[in-house]
């Protein structure tokens, strides 16, 4: 009986999850009645959901408690910053200018294209290379922290996080590499087999597909949205399997994983690495969408604002931490469009902020949320919950075995 | 006289100014069932937790299977073939029995990152075979029934029997067991017993840290009895329960 139960659910969940994809793909063509930004929002959103998903890889799945995320979304974000703009011309002038000889050795390597108008690789080369790096930046992180745990683990990734943060900030002297809180600009938008996302110039950000045209922000939906199928799929797959498996066991019991033969060290670093590469690829994505980056947009609230996501919908369970994504990355900003114009309506004036409501059902939806569901609002099913936890000589103790 | 499985000798540990072990040394045969006893304090679990790489050793020797091998991680210990249990049970909690013992083949495959994503044909190969193995591991302790289950919500005895399994399942020439039977009744006593026994049968040697001295003596072939850190005593159960310096030990009396 029990494995007939499990078959219907099996069945359902499939059943939901293509009712869910169905959902998600039509999303734009519905939100777009509404005006372009709703489209946005969702894409911004999506971003969110890849990073809680990198994150949930770290915290949810290895339990070590990582406070300065945001660093590889930021890593990401200045990889298409600096390989797919105008701005590497710009850092070789200015290595001409402090370090001739450094900066002349450079131009001649690079050639007279880039010294012109910077280096612009295809976003083929910049994904991979964003992932690389941030997985790279991700392991010098775990590193020194191999042997820390809880809240000394949290205080070291926080540093981490502003030290990449100012560092961005003040890269601008001696020589200029990331223009400091100026931030890159012009970073080129994300192109497809041909087809820029931003739409070719003069149309209106419409993206041609065939002799289909569609908004801009409609295309990058359904990159994103790709993105972070993808990032789900890897997630799911990794948590079933020997890989997956050590990582929940150091988060149970370090002592014993390392006793059962997991070499915690690898195990640790590889978590902190492929938790990174979902940031870095998140970011360089986020680069490419705006077209701008800088160093405000990598604050430690940012880093908060994706645990947030991971411990409200529920950590370590891969469909909790997406809810958790959806509604944190997408509320405020639904607040915002709603609230103000809902109170100008009604009493003919603004009488609270939409930012500052923002900040209010914040607070007080995580205190209500700890209180009443401290596990998260989709939190993974206890065993005894699952339909084939005990099958039919459950009830038997075997605490005496025949002799 | 049979082949020596682990042989160690010369074993000393200092904790600051306490000299938590001095010199303690220890032959087992393989096949045997080895007891190693001790009142509270005595520096057993210190011991156990060097051999298998938890501490590292202020001095000592170490062979198993005639081949030296370096307590200097845990995990390389798991590897060489010594596996252990703990004395306050250490479960991975939120996982079901089976994944516990599923992590326990973890050090005998070898499937990474990209195998977990790709999902290839070696990787689904491997991850069945380890399901399979787990499962047959629960049927011989006998918990087979409660695969499914997280390991938190596991009877006490149960979670005594998980954690003997999760430990058999990294495939060990060496189990040692740190107290297996401590807070069991007698039933259970019982049980775990006859579990050890089977144990053995299958040719695996086990070592027994133990406090209950009436199951230590019916079960083991040769015991060490330790007392602040030394070797005091060493043989047979019958040979033991009879040296002075052991009685002396257990009931009190020779200490100032």
């Amino acid at each position: 009986m029990a494995r007939r139960l499990h078959a219907m659910t099996a069945q359902r969940r499939r059943w939901m999850l293509t009712a869910l994809l169905a959902l998600a793909l039509a999303f734009p063509f519905f939100a777009q009645q509404f005006g372009n930004s709703w489209v946005r929002i969702m894409d911004s959103a999506l971003l969110y959901i890849m990073l809680a998903l990198g994150l949930n890889i770290v915290v949810g799945f290895a339990g070590l408690l990582d406070l300065g995320y945001i660093a590889f979304y930021a890593i990401g974000a200045y990889m298409a910053g600096l390989f797919a703009s105008p701005q590497f011309a710009d850092v070789l002038e200015s290595f001409v200018e402090q370090y001739p000889a450094l900066g002349d050795a450079m131009s001649t390597l690079l050639g007279p294209a880039v010294v012109q108008n910077g280096i612009h690789l295809s976003i083929w080369l910049i994904v991979p290379l964003a992932a690389l790096v941030a997985a790279l930046f991700g392991a010098l992180l775990g590193a020194p922290t191999l042997k820390l745990r809880g809240d000394y683990l949290a205080i070291v990734t926080l540093g981490f996080g502003e030290i990449i943060r100012i560092f961005l900030n003040n890269l601008n002297a001696p020589v200029n590499i990331t223009n400091g809180p100026q931030g890159i600009n012009m970073i080129d938008p994300v192109s497809l087999f041909g087809v820029s996302l931003a739409g070719a110039p003069g149309s209106h950000a419409t993206v041609m597909v065939g002799h289909y045209g569609m908004p801009s922000v409609n295309a990058y939906y359904y990159l994103f949205l790709a993105l972070c199928i993808a990032a789900i799929f890897v997630s799911a797959r990794v948590q079933d399997s020997r890989l997956g498996r050590a990582f929940i066991a150091i988060r149970e019991d370090e002592v014993a994983a390392k006793a059962m033969g997991i070499n915690t060290r690898n195990v640790k670093l590889l978590a902190f690495a492929m938790g990174a590469s979902f940031g870095g690829v998140a970011g360089a994505m986020f680069g490419a969408f705006q077209g701008f980056v800088s160093p405000e947009s990598f604050s430690l609230t940012e880093s908060i604002a994706v645990l947030a996501m991971v411990v409200l919908g529920g950590m370590g369970h891969i469909p909790g931490v997406v809810l958790g994504g959806v509604i944190l990355a997408a509320l405020p900003e639904v607040l915002r469009h709603v609230v103000e114009p809902l109170q100008r309506s009604l009493f003919g004036h603004v009488v609270i902020e939409a930012e500052i409501l923002r900040q209010l059902l914040y607070g007080l939806a995580m205190v209500v949320i700890m209180l009443k569901r401290p596990e998260g609002l989709w939190p993974a099913p206890r065993s005894e919950d699952r339909p084939t936890a005990d099958s039919d000589t459950a009830g038997e103790s075997t605490d005496v075995v025949p002799v | 006289m049979g082949d020596i499985l682990l042989d160690i000798s010369g074993v000393g540990k200092r904790f600051g100014g306490l000299q938590a072990l001095t010199d303690v040394s220890i032959r087992i045969e393989r096949g045997q069932i080895y007891g190693l006893i001790g009142p509270n304090g005595a520096g057993k679990t210190t011991f156990f937790n060097v051999i298998t790489g938890l501490y590292q050793p202020d001095s000592g020797e170490f062979r198993l299977a005639g081949k030296p091998y370096s307590p200097s991680a845990p995990h390389k210990v798991a590897k060489a073939g010594i596996a252990r249990t703990f004395q306050n049970i250490r479960l991975f909690g939120d996982m079901t029995a089976l994944e516990n013992v599923m992590v326990g083949r973890h050090v005998r495959t070898r499937q990474g990152l990209l195998g977990a994503i790709l999902r290839h044909k070696a990787a689904r190969a491997e991850e069945a075979a380890i399901r399979a193995r787990a499962m047959a591991l629960l049927d011989f302790v006998g918990i087979a029934p409660f695969a499914q289950r997280t390991a938190r919500h596991l009877s006490y005895g149960d979670q005594r029997r998980l954690e003997i399994a999760r430990a058999l399942a990294t495939e060990p020439q060496l189990l040692a067991l740190d107290e297996p039977a401590a807070g069991m009744n007698a039933t259970e006593k019982l049980a775990l017993r006859e579990l050890l026994l089977r144990i053995r049968d299958e040719g695996k040697t086990i070592l027994l840290i133990e406090h209950d001295v009436k199951l230590v003596m019916g079960l083991c072939d040769r015991i060490t009895v330790l007392d602040y850190g030394r070797t005091i005593a060493e043989g047979p159960p019958a040979e033991v329960q009879k040296n002075p310096a052991v009685i002396e030990a257990y009931l009190g009396g020779g200490h100032d």
